[in-house]
């Protein structure tokens, strides 16, 4: 995990599901398969109904589908509301915004298996902050990720918000997973 | 202090005395379920960190069970059932339920006779059926739904790719114990309820988020006087209020069940302590209770369904893990038996044996007598479509799925979630409702409070009990 995560804010509201996240649609496709993975990222996103998708106004694409090659976000730090990922158990979900680029998001509270996948599967990193960002944060801010501090500054509107330990799942983030985390603490050899 | 069964099933596969709740544990698990939608990434998250030659922990704990997308004609998700056949038979698991017409070329056609296809539909359904739920047993699968088996008295609960590919090779996995919530419902299911509205009453109450990290169990004698069936609506939907599982308590129509399919006989009851501790208590009187529908586009934006009476409804669904059980489906038959629906309904058994019993009972849930309608022939004369097994419209899939919201529609749904696009189209709006519910809208095309039509109980007969 790096010390400073640094990207364009993608703001979303509360109860973000992984439907949402990554219509099932396209759950066809197998991870395993780079190509295949790669369309992850393309539609990550793409079900969020267009007046939440980027907010405060909405209507912001989070992956430019104009070119049809794309499957990168411009926008590395999402940030949510409450209940972040709830719904289905579906991994491709915290997956889809890793292949888009995204780092990290923070939301106030996260549905367990999205944040439990986000963690086991080491694809980013879901901090939680006690304050309501997705008001006060808009689509396009520049934000900072201190890690080690718990910070996060908002280099747009020049504030600086405090973010919840990581607690008991740091050392899972830190080796990059929990294969990784099982090999460091000789579960696995 | 005493435990609950969730905090004495965890201690027991963690080989401790006891756990409380936050408390991060290793355990050993008993299944590992897996479907056509994630077990491809899963085998190859296995095969990666493993190494190409590696085994299974144990090849008769793994269970493999395809069920999303199969009747489709997209290559993609004929290919990944082909990955599932390879799998297995380079890890020799026996318990694989392949759909054996889906032979790679265009829409496969369903199987002939339900009863005679090794394929059994959705997997929360056939792993009871199956026989690969025990009390007091551990059950990860990746699917959030896997809650569904907490009815039987389990632990159970959904996991991702990774987490799945981790048992895989080694049997463990790590789980935080979950504070739990216990939910009391007094008195008698009466004949106008199903487990459905008990469910969304408690989402409406406590919300998507209102059992995050924590278990749901159902107790009181309101519990006991639901069908083993009804009790899997109630375990299926605890996910839908954020929980880690959802238990019961296990009583005669439980171990009747277990004891006439498990696999194994080596389980163990687990019981709740009386003085287990509590996250928070929660109680309803069953006789005060309404049906109940949850609106567009949340299970926890519940309503009373005779309030929502102006809401003109396009279409209705009967289906899935949470809608599609035999118990269900006659529940719908007998509303609709000698009537005509108003809406396109459509209408999916939950598996193979749900569609099988179908056929050979009657709206009673009796074997039907020669001459007389079976609850299929009866849906098919009130005018439904009917679909071969499968998870088909619930989680919307590929385009070309039975059921499926392709439009901007309004639709009354026996299944669990209502998130914007879940069926299908993201503007589609998808109301939750009992089987009863549902089929009362069906006949009038509009929300219905099924108390216009269901006069007296209604009987389900042998039906799903053994």
């Amino acid at each position: 995990m790096q010390d400073i995560i640094t990207g364009i804010a993608y703001v979303v509201g509360d109860d973000v599901d992984t439907d949402q996240i990554i219509p099932a649609e396209y759950l066809m496709y197998n991870p395993s398969v780079p190509a295949e993975r790669k369309l992850f990222g393309r539609y990550a996103m793409v079900g969020v109904p267009p007046a939440g998708a980027g907010l405060p106004k909405g209507r912001v694409p989070f992956v430019d589908q104009t070119d049809e090659s794309n499957s990168r976000s411009r926008f590395s730090i999402v940030i949510g509301g409450r209940n972040f990922g709830c719904g289905s158990s579906r991994e491709h979900a915290p997956l889809a915004l890793a292949e888009a680029g995204v780092q990290a998001v923070v939301a106030e509270d996260y549905a367990r298996i999205f944040f439990r996948n986000s963690v086991n599967g080491g694809y980013l990193v879901p901090f939680q902050c006690a304050q309501r960002l997705c008001e006060s944060v808009q689509t396009g801010d520049e934000l900072e990720i201190r890690v080690a501090e718990g910070l996060l500054r908002n280099k747009t509107r020049n504030t600086t918000h405090k973010l919840e330990p990581l607690g008991d799942v740091a050392p899972i983030i830190e080796a990059g997973g929990v294969f990784e985390y099982a090999k460091r603490t000789g579960m696995l050899k | 202090m005493g435990m609950t069964i969730t905090e004495k099933i965890l201690a027991r596969h963690a080989g401790k005395a006891r756990v409380a709740p936050g408390e991060n544990v290793w355990v050993n698990v008993d299944i590992l379920m897996t479907h056509d939608v994630c077990g491809p990434g899963t085998i190859g998250i296995f095969n990666e960190q493993f190494g190409a030659g590696a085994k299974v922990w144990d090849p008769d704990r793994v269970v493999i069970i395809p069920d999303h997308y199969i009747f489709t004609a997209d290559a993609i998700c004929h290919r990944n059932i082909q990955t599932l056949r390879d799998f297995v038979k380079a890890q020799g698991i026996r318990y694989y339920y392949d759909p054996d017409f889906v032979k790679g070329d265009g829409m496969p056609s369903p199987y002939r006779d339900p009863s005679q296809t090794r394929y059994k539909g959705v997997c929360h359904k056939a792993l009871p059926e199956e026989g690969h739920v025990r009390p007091g047993e551990i059950l990860l699968g990746t699917d959030s739904h896997t809650c569904t088996a907490g009815a039987l008295g389990q632990f159970a609960t959904g996991v991702g790719n990774t987490d799945a590919a981790f048992v895989l090779g080694t049997g463990k996995t790590w789980l935080k114990v979950p504070a739990t919530m216990k939910f009391v419902f007094h008195g008698h299911i009466p004949p106008y309820l199903s487990a459905k509205d008990l469910i969304l009453a408690v989402i409406g109450r406590i919300s998507v988020s209102g059992a995050t990290y924590r278990s749901l169990y159902f107790t009181g004698e309101g519990i006991a006087s639901l069908t083993l069936e009804d009790r899997m609506t109630l375990t299926n939907m605890a996910i839908e209020a954020g929980g880690k599982n959802g238990v019961c308590d296990v009583d005669e129509k439980t171990l009747r069940y277990v004891r006439s399919r498990s696999t194994r006989d080596d389980w163990e009851v687990v019981e709740e302590d009386d003085d287990a501790s509590y996250h928070s208590v929660h109680e309803w009187d069953l006789g005060a209770m309404e049906p109940l529908v949850a609106k567009p586009h949340s299970p926890d934006n519940t309503a009373a369904a005779r309030e929502c009476a102006d809401v003109k409804l396009d279409r209705a669904y009967v289906g899935s893990c949470t809608g599609g059980k035999i118990t269900d489906m006659i529940f719908v038959a007998s509303l609709l038996a000698g009537r005509e629906v108003k809406i396109p309904t459509f209408v999916v058994p939950g598996s193979t044996e749900v569609h099988a019993d179908m056929l050979r009972l009657n709206v009673r849930g009796q074997e039907k007598a020669a001459g007389e309608k079976s609850i299929w022939e009866t849906l098919e004369a009130a005018g439904c479509q009917m679909g071969a097994s499968s998870c088909a419209a619930c989680l919307g899939g590929p385009k070309d799925t039975f059921g499926r919201l392709n439009e901007p529609i309004n639709c009354i749904s026996t299944t669990n979630r209502n998130f914007p696009g879940r069926m299908g189209h993201k503007q589609a709006g998808v109301f939750l409702a009992s089987p009863l519910t549902v089929a009362a809208s069906a006949l009038t095309g509009h929300v219905t409070d099924p108390r216009e039509f269901v006069t007296k109980p209604i009987a389900t007969g042998e039906a799903g009990t053994v």
